[in-house]
């Protein structure tokens, strides 16, 4: 509607608001959306009503009756739970008559019946929503003299979350939130009546991978998180606001503290990314950053092998091995692989540094298991985005191991029909039980799968029906990029509307990429630097928080580009097996110890709270190359990391709008524009003979794996399920072996020995094994250059 | 420990496909575990998950609301014995204690022999009768130290067993309704035709 001078008239007319709905809460009007509960109306309209089962982002049950309040819709006042009626005109709601509270502190009374009241011995004392609102709404004392129940005190209902029952007032939330929200429906209310209680089957623990979100939600004490319990009184935590970047949807948290320790992260709701939940990997990681293993001080290679020395000492000698490097090969014989694992300003300073001091183009953030880095400059989705479209098309891993909260919010989408899920996949994944269609292909073949689907009419009539969104990554680490980039290309000819976001999993992978960590021209991947390296043409190899021999798919090749490389200098926080073969090895500043910002997949800026002293004489990443940069000779005009911010708002396109005043003043966050990347070439993809090799190799990530962060966390570490090699359950007959044996897996430049697992969400012919498990050896199989792996199963 | 038979894994297939959701048949298929094992073990309810589609905690939370299915064995013969009101009046109470006695027990548990297991129960909606128990949902009416004897020796002697199955059997004849008989498992949402014994009257103009 263009709105001109001369029609001033029309324009002052009143427009209805067709979702406004006037009520009267505590006598004030007020005017509420359709639809919107009377809780929320009232919080809205500044009248909080106490409430313990209610929960913003699951659906109303009505449980624990604390929402009483009193309302007139017309026939005479009524005690209604405001958690279960959306308001309707003229309603008159009283939150605090004589009525209303009477009912509320009966309420409270009753819950109080059967409760300890252990709040000095309670985690949740000082933070309780009981406690709280028995002081705010309750009836100070209680004519309930009976003895209270008592339960064996706590029992585990899975390796990180206890339950104590006596504490618990049935609110529904954790067992809701199980089903509803994670969609692992492993505790229920059972022996419903005078003992209802939660609990879980015998010997089938609530191992949700989102299992931590229930101790937060509780409205009492009854549930608590292992790493947390005992560990510290709220009133005694200090929080700042922060972005977990253990993977790449950057759910929002509060990082909390006490005298310089570590202790929880809590979700925070953003509403476009996590709305409040974390996965428990993202939660419980913090116990990695305070691991005693963390590195202290700069290590330097003797004779003796690592030697603690100076930062001063340190980085003369990373410098000499650069001007070296560039001496002997020049500057494209120095490569630097990583940053995804830091922040915008590490991988940014990292980026200046290669690029314009040492001048290679041999810079990438990738290892080997991502996708071209064109796939940033299509058109981008959000996340929101994606759970709103009417077909999310899935050509991706499986995002309930790699990126859980997307899981969720996709999920979400699909239980809730707004979305339908199409799926290409090499084996069943996480959202494959709320797909519409779920199309299984053979590796190396998806992008024939692809165009067979989109060719059915019945396909295309979905296709049609509205939005669609694209997530795109590696479902498979034993096969090239090429067989899942053809059929992204594919994808995106057919649909040239279609948005994409990117599956790619490292924290800050996407931000890496984008400020700069990528090659320049003429210059390698990821893969490409391996190759030179094993083949003895990189001088230096720097590895910036990266650990090719963990997580390079092609072990062979990350071990002999290693060996390779003449010089290699690492920035970790940990020793890994790649930092062990370094010349140097700078102490990182790890997450919560340093400040910046970080970038998720959807392009969404946001900052990270530096909430504890750093470990050791640690440095952040940024400031180790703004140090090296000034040694080569080069002031990158970095004194604290608001500069490097700011420079990239003012050098990075697509970021001009990433400001620290528009940080400080978006609460989600602000969006990067997308920026333009060469066009994704059309890759071939040429499968070979399999010969005797019968066997298709799927190699996928589970959440918990060997990885440094989760092996350094002691209650995530022996989450890890560990190795085997699984089949489809009629193939097992095909090996001649049995489930639980160990066999051969070979190609023909490795073999290894696993157990062999049946899994029917394995396809036929295919084999599964999952990455970085102990004793699963599998990267040895897999081979960078091959379009796929078929392997060779032999029993022993 | 068991999980379904083959057998009743095709009855079980049958009562899903009378429902619209299989969810739905939870109830009579943990009636069919119950029949097979006298209670509902662990394994049958971890396979009625299998077959519905739910968790085994989800299949635990439901069955377990429920007085009737038992989760612990319990004898082949499960004696109720009303303790409401009518009944304490007219020698309830007594009549529990004879029990105890005459089976060696406590209410609440089984003779070692697993053929009898005693418990309290409340009301009956026998009232007229009093005092009333019932032997695996089976009624007796107006029972008598006596006449309590006397039913214990003729269950033990197996001389009632054509009136009274052993515990978990709901009837011993099994409905088997032909699929052209049947209403149709349409989910509420999809049904386009109202069900066959039903008439709808045409909707005013
Ligand atoms: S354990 Fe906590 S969240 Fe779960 S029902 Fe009890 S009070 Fe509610
Ligand atoms: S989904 Fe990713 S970003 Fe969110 S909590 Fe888990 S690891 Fe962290
Ligand atoms: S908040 Fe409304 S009933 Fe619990």
């Amino acid at each position: 509607m263009t709105t001109t001078e001369s029609n001033d008239v029309e324009a002052a007319e009143v427009v209805v608001d067709p979702n406004a709905v006037s009520v009267t809460i505590n006598g004030k009007q007020f005017t509420a959306r359709k639809g919107d509960l009377i809780i929320k109306a009232a919080e809205n309209a500044g009248a909080y009503i106490p409430h313990f089962c209610y929960h913003d982002r699951m659906s109303s049950v009505g449980m624990c009756r604390m929402c009483l309040v009193e309302v007139d819709t017309g026939r005479g006042p009524q005690l209604m739970p405001s958690c279960m009626f959306p308001v309707a005109p003229g309603m008159v709601v009283e939150t605090e008559s004589p009525a209303s509270k009477a009912a509320q502190e009966g309420i409270i009374e009753l819950l109080l019946a059967n409760h300890p009241l252990d709040c000095p011995v309670c985690d949740k004392g000082g933070e309780c929503p009981l406690q709280d609102q028995s002081f705010s709404h309750g009836p100070g004392e209680s004519r309930y003299i009976e003895e209270k129940r008592h339960y064996e005190k706590p029992i585990a209902v899975s390796e990180l979350v206890l339950l104590d029952r006596e504490r618990c007032i049935l609110c529904d939330r954790c067992t809701r939130f199980a089903d509803e929200v994670a969609g692992d429906a492993l505790i229920q209310f059972t022996s419903r009546g005078n003992t209802t209680q939660v609990a879980t089957f015998p010997d089938e623990p609530f191992s949700s991978y989102f299992s931590g979100n229930t101790v937060q939600i509780c409205p009492v004490g009854a549930l608590t998180a292992k790493p947390y319990r005992f560990k510290a009184r709220p009133w005694d935590l200090q929080e700042a606001e922060s972005t977990c970047t253990t993977c790449s949807v950057g759910c929002r948290t509060a990082v909390q503290s006490s005298r310089d320790e570590l202790l929880r992260y809590q979700g925070v709701d953003s509403d476009p990314v996590n709305w409040g939940w974390l996965c428990d990997k993202g939660r419980f990681s913090f116990e990695g950053v305070k691991s005693d293993d963390r590195l202290t001080t700069p290590l330097v290679r003797t004779a003796n092998g690592h030697e603690s020395t100076s930062w001063n000492s340190a980085n003369a000698g990373a410098v000499r091995m650069i001007t070296d490097a560039i001496a002997a090969g020049g500057a494209s014989s120095v490569a630097v692989l990583g940053g995804a694992r830091g922040s915008n300003e590490d991988a940014f300073a990292w980026a200046r540094l290669a690029h314009d001091v040492i001048g290679t183009p041999n810079v990438s953030a990738q290892l080997g298991d991502g996708l071209p880095v064109g796939v940033l400059g299509m058109n981008r989705a959000t996340i929101d985005q994606a759970s709103s479209a009417a077909t999310i098309i899935l050509l991706a891993p499986d995002l309930k191991e790699e990126l859980p909260v997307l899981y969720l919010r996709l999920r979400d989408a699909a239980v809730k029909n707004r979305s339908r899920i199409i799926e290409f996949a090499p084996k069943a994944t996480g959202l494959t039980r709320y797909a519409w269609r779920t199309v299984f292909y053979e590796p190396g073949t998806q992008a024939d799968a692809v165009s067979a689907t989109l060719a059915q009419p019945e396909i295309a009539a979905q296709l049609a029906k509205g939005e669609v969104v694209i997530v795109a990554g590696r479902a498979n680490l034993a096969e090239s990029s090429a067989g899942t980039t053809a059929a992204l290309l594919a994808l995106s000819a057919a649909l040239p509307e279609a948005k994409v976001l990117p599956a790619l999993r490292r924290g800050n992978v996407v931000g890496a990429i984008s400020v700069g960590m990528r090659r320049g021209k003429g210059g390698l991947d990821s893969t490409g630097i391996l190759n030179a390296a094993a083949a003895g043409k990189i001088e230096c190899l720097i590895l910036v928080g990266a650990d090719p021999i963990a997580d390079v798919p092609d072990a062979d090749l990350a071990r002999r580009a290693l060996a390779g490389a003449r010089r290699i200098i690492a920035v970790d926080t940990f020793i890994t097996d790649s930092s062990r073969l370094a010349d140097v090895v700078f102490p990182a500043a790890a997450y919560a110890e340093k400040a910046g910002t970080t970038t998720n997949i959807e392009g969404r800026v946001t900052t990270l709270a530096h909430k504890v002293t750093v470990t050791g004489t640690s440095r952040p990443d940024w400031m180790v190359a703004a140090e090296l940069a000034q040694l080569l000779g080069t002031d990158l005009g970095f004194g604290c990391v608001d500069d490097v911010t700011a420079a990239i708002a003012a050098a990075v396109d697509g970021f001009e709008e990433v400001t620290a005043e528009a940080l400080e003043a978006a609460a989600n966050g602000v969006l990067a524009g997308v920026a333009s990347f060469d066009a994704i070439a059309t890759p071939t993809v040429v499968l070979g003979d399999r010969n005797s090799y019968n066997f298709r190799l799927v190699v996928s990530r589970k959440l918990y794996d060997q990885a440094v962060g989760t092996a350094h966390s002691p209650s995530l570490a022996k989450l890890a399920a560990g190795g085997a090699v699984f089949v489809h359950p009629l193939d097992i007959a095909r090996i001649g072996s049995a489930i639980g044996a160990d066999v051969k897996v070979s190609t023909p430049k490795a073999t290894i020995v696993l157990s062999l697992a049946a899994d029917d969400s394995v396809q036929r012919g295919t084999a599964w094994v999952p990455f970085n498990q102990t004793g699963a050896k599998i990267g040895e199989l897999i081979d960078a250059a091959a379009a796929v792996t078929d392997v060779r199963i032999e029993s022993l | 420990m068991s999980r379904l038979t083959e057998d009743n894994v095709r009855v079980a297939h049958e009562i899903i496909s009378r429902y619209p959701r299989p969810r739905s048949a939870t109830i009579p298929l943990l009636h069919l575990a119950q029949q097979q094992d006298g209670y509902v073990t662990n394994d049958a309810i971890r396979h009625i998950g299998e077959l519905v589609g739910a968790t085994s905690a989800e299949v635990l939370g439901t069955a377990t609301f429920y007085e009737m299915f038992k989760f612990e064995p319990v004898g082949k013969y499960l004696v109720n014995i009303c303790r409401t009101m009518s009944c304490a009046l007219m020698g309830g109470e007594e009549l529990m204690h004879h029990a105890e006695h005459r089976l060696g027990i406590k209410a609440g548990s089984t003779t070692p022999d697993g053929m009898f297991t005693l418990e309290h129960a409340e009301c009956q909606a026998a009232c007229t009768e009093a005092p009333t128990l019932q032997v695996n949902y089976r009624y007796r009416f107006r029972v008598t130290p006596e006449t309590f004897d006397a039913l214990i020796d003729d269950l033990a002697a197996g001389r009632l067993d054509s009136e009274i199955p052993a515990h978990g059997t709901v009837a011993r004849i099994r409905q088997h309704i032909p699929a052209e008989r049947g209403v149709g498992a349409v989910p509420p949402e999809d049904a386009t035709n109202a069900p066959s014994w039903m008439t709808v009257a045409e909707a005013p103009k």
